[in-house]
């Protein structure tokens, strides 16, 4: 098959990761915060998440 | 969620230029890896029931349900993968009624297929009916359009894009799509047991607030009566362990399609042993926020997120009628951790069982628990994460009807030698029809209100006695088709006797059973199906037998491939050890013991 479904993924992640991460570097100390116990989830999680689309995206980009 | 629909949607065109031959649609090419077909096989499995039902049961059974997936599956799946998938894939069928029609003849495989489109699509429909009525729900749409209209929007915006990516990318791509939603689930939900966990104070004070039986799987299990779930180790390991999970995952087409996919019979025998893998961690993903729920509320909260939850509490259970119609407002929080009372959908009354105690509804336990504790944002991602859940599904439900349908019975018995080009025409069709069907059928279960325990039942009657005739056809040469016929007609009428008389305790005759006379009462619902199911499987191998031996065998000839016994075994000393499936199988088995032990 043509696509390496890991490049889709990563780049999903990526996106969703980015997302996360930028909201939660802009929400920082809010108020929002307080469901979560103080955690800033969206910007761990975000951050995980895109870590993780790197490296998928990058494990099955194309061979050249 | 925009973005993850733009990319579902994405690989469908991206994938649309590969699809050529009918094969390619249906069957994917039979070129895809492993590990994607393994993913893609537990994803389609992971519908609706189990990420709201797992959460549900953990609720209310507790750590108990994890047999669903320890002892319900992982056997079963190394099963299928050791010593069937050889004839599946090297039968060269493509669909399982198929393998019936080799096997055995056409009115086996004529019952199967049918049987089994009739249920795909009633599946998909409940799929579509829980979303809908998750999103109604939690409200998640409201601000964008009229209240009344969100239950249809959501059903048809659903359909939509489902059908949108398999029309364009077939069983490629929503094996693609699979892939995708396993890691959105996990990514959603891994951190919400994190911070659940954290919360509550961690497994340790879990098992110390909630009673022994639900922190422990195997506590209580020696008798019915002293466990939660009402079942005795019998009922438990033969009927959930044996006939329904054997029956299940092996000869389920939903999910066999995913490794008929694999790009050889060595990685189809690969695709449900690493399948097996993830589905042992699961519960830990899917079950433990029920316990979690649970758990919450007794915990001392800071008030002013206790009168922030009871908003939320109050606003959700507001609306978990199937009907659209208006709910007064349950305003109060009860101990039983943030789960609210189940409201009654017509009179808007909380429901009381016969004893005069409040009904939960721990249908909501998983989504509510995302709404307890993720900020906006990661609340997103939680919700996509469900939404893809019910999605696969779904998904999965229609990839396997339109091969069932195009194959099995369009080229069978409507119009049998056509063009390539036209089954993969009729393939697409297949798609439309069998999504409009779902949406017939998700309004048909928001209509009858029983029609749902109705459907368990058949799927039951159906399922229950199948595993008897594939072990017997594949692993005894002397089965004839006449007696698999026989066999799997009169074990789905043994279920449907041994249900009409019988009935679990406080249930009234009529759906749940009884419905003939009440002979035995089973301590619950769950014990009345396992037996069921025991008793149509013992039946169906019974008559089986009976009536191969009283009828003309097939020469061996025409069963090579297709049988134990007359297949050749090749080895292929070629791949490393830790590469086979016995290997790798092995080592599944022994993590599913352990995981056992360490809840026991």
């Amino acid at each position: 098959m043509g696509l390496d479904v890991r490049l889709p993924l990563g780049l999903l992640f990526l996106a969703i990761g980015a997302l996360l991460a930028l909201y939660g570097l802009f929400t920082m100390g809010s108020d929002l915060y307080a469901k979560s116990m103080g955690v800033n989830l969206n910007l761990i999680w975000g951050s995980i998440m895109m870590t993780l689309g790197v490296l998928a995206a990058w494990l099955g980009r194309k061979p050249k | 969620m925009l973005v993850y629909f733009a990319f579902v949607l994405g690989i469908g065109f991206a994938l649309k230029r590969y699809i050529r031959s009918s094969n390619d649609f249906f069957l994917a090419g039979r070129s895809i890896p492993a590990w994607v077909c393994g993913l893609a096989f537990i994803s389609a499995n992971v519908g609706a029931q189990e990420v709201l039902g797992m959460g549900a049961s953990g609720a209310k059974y507790g750590i108990v349900v994890s047999h669903f997936y320890w002892i319900g599956a992982i056997p079963a799946m190394l099963f299928v993968g050791y010593f069937m998938m050889p004839f599946y894939y090297g039968s060269k069928a493509r669909s399982v009624p198929e393998y019936l029609r080799m096997r055995y003849d056409e009115k086996t495989r004529a019952l199967n297929a049918f049987s089994f489109a009739i249920m795909t699509i009633f599946s998909s429909g409940i799929s579509l009916y829980a979303m809908a009525l998750l999103i109604q729900t939690l409200g998640l749409l409201d601000g964008l359009i009229p209240h009344a209209w969100v239950f249809h929007f959501s059903i048809f915006l659903s359909a939509a894009i489902v059908l949108g990516y398999i029309f364009l990318g077939g069983l490629s791509s929503a094996i693609y799509n699979e892939v995708l939603q396993f890691f959105l689930i996990v990514a959603g939900f891994l951190p919400l047991v994190w911070i659940g966990l954290r919360n509550v104070g961690g497994w340790a004070a879990i098992q110390h607030r909630l009673p022994a039986t639900m922190t422990h799987s195997w506590r209580g299990m020696e008798h019915a009566s002293t466990n939660s779930l009402g079942v005795g180790l019998i009922g438990l390991v033969m009927g959930l362990g044996f006939v329904l999970s054997f029956g299940y995952w092996c000869t389920d087409f939903l999910v066999i399609q995913r490794a008929m996919a694999a790009d050889s019979q060595e990685s189809a025998r690969l695709v449900p042993v690493i399948a097996a893998i993830p589905k042992m961690f699961f519960p830990f993903v899917v079950i433990l926020p029920g316990l979690i729920a649970v758990c919450v509320t007794s915990h001392s909260l800071a008030p002013a997120t206790a009168s922030a939850q009871a908003a939320i509490v109050a606003g959700v259970s507001a609306a978990p009628a199937p009907s659209i119609a208006e709910a007064p407002q349950v305003k109060e929080v009860h101990p039983h951790g943030i789960i609210p009372q189940k409201v009654d959908p017509i009179t808007g009354e909380p429901v009381l069982d016969s004893d005069g105690a409040p009904v939960y509804n721990y249908d909501l336990a998983t989504p509510l628990l995302l709404i307890h504790f993720f900020p906006a944002g990661m609340l997103g991602l939680g919700i996509t994460a469900l939404l893809a859940s019910f999605m696969s599904g779904m998904a999965g439900n229609v990839t396997a009807f339109n091969t069932v349908w195009t194959y099995d019975i369009y080229q069978s018995y409507i119009r049998k030698n056509a063009s390539d080009l036209h089954y993969l025409r009729m393939g697409r069709a297949a798609t439309v029809g069998g999504i409009l069907l779902s949406i017939g059928a998700a309004y048909a279960v928001t209509s009858f209100n029983n029609i749902y325990d109705a459907l368990q039942l058949i799927f039951s009657l159906v399922n229950a006695p199948l595993f008897a005739t594939f072990l017997l056809g594949m692993f005894w040469k002397r089965t004839t088709g006449h007696a698999a016929f026989a066999g799997l007609l009169s074990g789905s009428i043994a279920a449907l006797l041994h249900h009409g008389l019988t009935i679990p305790q406080g249930a009234l005759p009529g759906l749940h059973g009884g419905w003939i006379t009440t002979l035995h009462i089973y301590p619950s619902d769950m014990a009345q199906n396992f037996w069921t199911a025991i008793f149509s499987f013992s039946v169906n191998l019974v008559v089986t037998t009976v009536v191969s031996l009283a009828t003309k065998p097939r020469p061996e000839g025409e069963l090579v491939g297709l049988v134990y016994s007359l297949t050749p075994r090749n080895i292929d000393n070629s791949i490393p050890w830790y590469k086979r499936p016995i290997w790798i199988a092995s080592g599944v088995a022994a993590m599913a013991l352990v995981l056992n032990f360490l809840f026991r």
